[in-house]
């Protein structure tokens, strides 16, 4: 049997999963909080793409990709700061439930738009044109995914451990007060997070709906879990932990599929996570500080 | 106005009028006020929870208080935002230090400087100069220091922001003697180095010590007011922080 194939597209499947496992990490990393409306902004960015083209059928595909990042990035920061900045000094579990809030919200507004029917995600150009590599033919998007979703996350990595921006993500995520007493606008930074989550969903949401199609309301709540146990395997809050745990994730579940597990590719995943959480709970990558008082 | 109150509030870089902070309903200050003159070392003391940490923190903007005012250099600085209040010069070493234990020394330092533009070396080897132990660290994370070691971090990511005022909330909670006795002298050093100091402590001797004036608070009021000489000359002071008898 040729492993290539599944390998190839498990691998692509991992890092449009690694995409939005990012978005979950660096929220978590800073607010403590599992942005479960993540999922479904995925599924609105595509569902944008799919309007944006449908009613502006004369404009060139690139620039509606566009609006449709900044619209995806908006909203990312609309839902910060209406359901979560409000709650900033709430007890935790009341900005998840408002998490859980904004997630219902989300998928009932399209399911309201749409009608529940399931939409048909345009045919990009070059994306989802096929190519043969390494003996596999596939569209260009699965080849394109595991690397850009590494090459956006080393350039994430630089930024946050050697910019002075990078530099106060950390400082918030440790301690809001003292950043503040340095100067630092935690709000902002806070935003911004968001804005950088939203974008990366907005791409992720580009490579791996040119591969799956069909987008309904609930598009968003399968990738949106994967992508959640990949930033719990790869240790919550850090960014290359969540890219690692996804492309397990994605290459797992691929190889399920070779020897004809396909059905039970979601209890291989689930099972993996159970695993990890017990010989390790801090994931694959998570930190233990050393703290001395 | 009398000559004598003019050219005191000239001299004065810190203003507290009338200051008034309530916490869900609990008055932790009660309208106090106070000057803190340039370039001297002020004190406040009291015991644990009479509201001087509650005072810094007004100044500093964490904490909005109820009423009063606080005028910087002439200026009221009341509702501002915290880094509006460091970028006029402001800063405060919190209490239990709370360094960033996941940066750096040096990355600890360089935050200190958030809001500055400029070039930070000279600032950086200042700060080597008064702790020559953080220069050895440098690299280390800031989190595997020992507790005097980081209070020195503390205090030299305060100093990055290059302040006309310092405030130091309790610099020798829980350090060993000879490393507070370390910390006080680097308070002198700043302070000759033309940073005025505004310091809570609980060691009232050593701080009276250290102190061109001291404050004593006591349930957020302000009961009494002196050098510290006085006021580690005084009965009340003495039986009460000093753990002297009459």
């Amino acid at each position: 049997m040729n492993i290539m194939p599944y390998l190839i597209r498990g691998l692509a499947t991992g890092g449009q999963f690694a995409l939005v496992a990012i978005g979950y990490t660096m929220v978590y990393g800073i607010l403590k909080l599992i942005n479960f409306a993540h999922g479904d902004l995925f599924m609105v960015s595509g569902m944008l793409l799919i309007y944006l083209v449908a009613d502006f059928p004369t404009m060139p595909i690139y620039f509606s990709i566009l609006i449709m990042i900044v619209i995806t990035v908006v909203i990312g920061y609309l839902i910060e700061k209406c359901a979560y900045s409000p709650l900033r000094q709430a007890p935790r579990m009341s900005v998840m439930i408002s998490a859980i809030g904004v997630s219902y919200l989300l998928q009932n507004l399209v399911a309201y738009l749409t009608g529940g029917i399931s939409k048909q995600f345009p045919e990009l150009p070059f994306l989802s044109e096929n190519i043969r590599l390494f003996g596999v033919k596939d569209k260009i998007s699965v080849f394109l995914s595991p690397i850009l979703a590494i090459l956006l996350t080393v350039a994430l990595v630089f930024v946050i451990n050697k910019t002075k921006f990078g530099m106060s993500m950390r400082a918030v995520s440790r301690d809001f007060e003292t950043s503040q007493l340095m100067g630092i606008k935690i709000n902002w930074v806070i935003s911004v997070t968001f804005a950088i989550g939203a974008f990366l969903a907005a791409a992720g949401s580009l490579l791996y709906f040119s591969k799956n199609t069909g987008i309904n309301h609930l598009a968003g709540s399968t990738p949106g879990i994967k992508a959640f146990i990949a930033a719990v395997v790869g240790g919550i809050g850090s960014v290359p932990g969540a890219v690692v745990g996804a492309l397990i994730i994605g290459v797992v579940e691929s190889l399920a599929r070779a020897f004809d597990l396909a059905d039970f590719a979601d209890v291989i995943s689930f099972a993996l996570l159970i695993i990890i959480l017990v010989v390790k709970p801090t994931g694959l990558f998570g930190e233990q500080v050393r703290e001395k008082v | 106005m009398h000559i004598w109150g003019l050219l005191k509030k000239m001299s004065s870089i810190l203003e507290i009028k009338n200051l008034n902070v309530c916490f869900g309903g609990i008055r932790a200050v009660d309208n106090i006020s106070f000057d803190v003159e340039k370039g001297k070392i002020i004190t406040l003391i009291g015991a644990n929870g009479a509201g001087k940490s509650t005072i810094l923190r007004s100044v500093s903007g964490i904490v909005k208080p109820t009423g009063g005012d606080i005028m910087f250099e002439g200026e009221s600085i009341l509702g501002l935002s915290p880094d509006k209040i460091v970028s006029k010069g402001i800063t405060l070493v919190p209490e239990g230090r709370r360094v960033f234990p996941n940066l750096t020394v040096l990355e600890n330092l360089k935050i200190g400087a958030f809001l500055r533009k400029d070039k930070l070396t000279d600032d950086i080897e200042y700060v080597y100069s008064l702790f020559p132990r953080l220069k050895e660290r440098h690299w280390q994370q800031a989190g595997t220091l020992s507790g005097g070691e980081q209070q020195m971090l503390a205090v030299g990511r305060a100093l990055m922001s290059r302040p006309k005022l310092i405030m130091m909330d309790e610099p020798s909670l829980g350090l060993a003697p000879l490393v507070v006795r370390d910390i006080f002298s680097i308070i002198r050093t700043i302070n000759d180095d033309g940073i005025t100091v505004l310091l809570n402590e609980q060691n009232a001797n050593m701080a009276l010590k250290i102190a061109d004036k001291g404050y004593v608070i006591e349930t957020g009021n302000l009961t009494l007011e002196g050098t510290g000489r006085e006021l580690l000359e005084n009965n009340s002071v003495k039986e009460a922080y000093l753990g002297k008898s009459k």
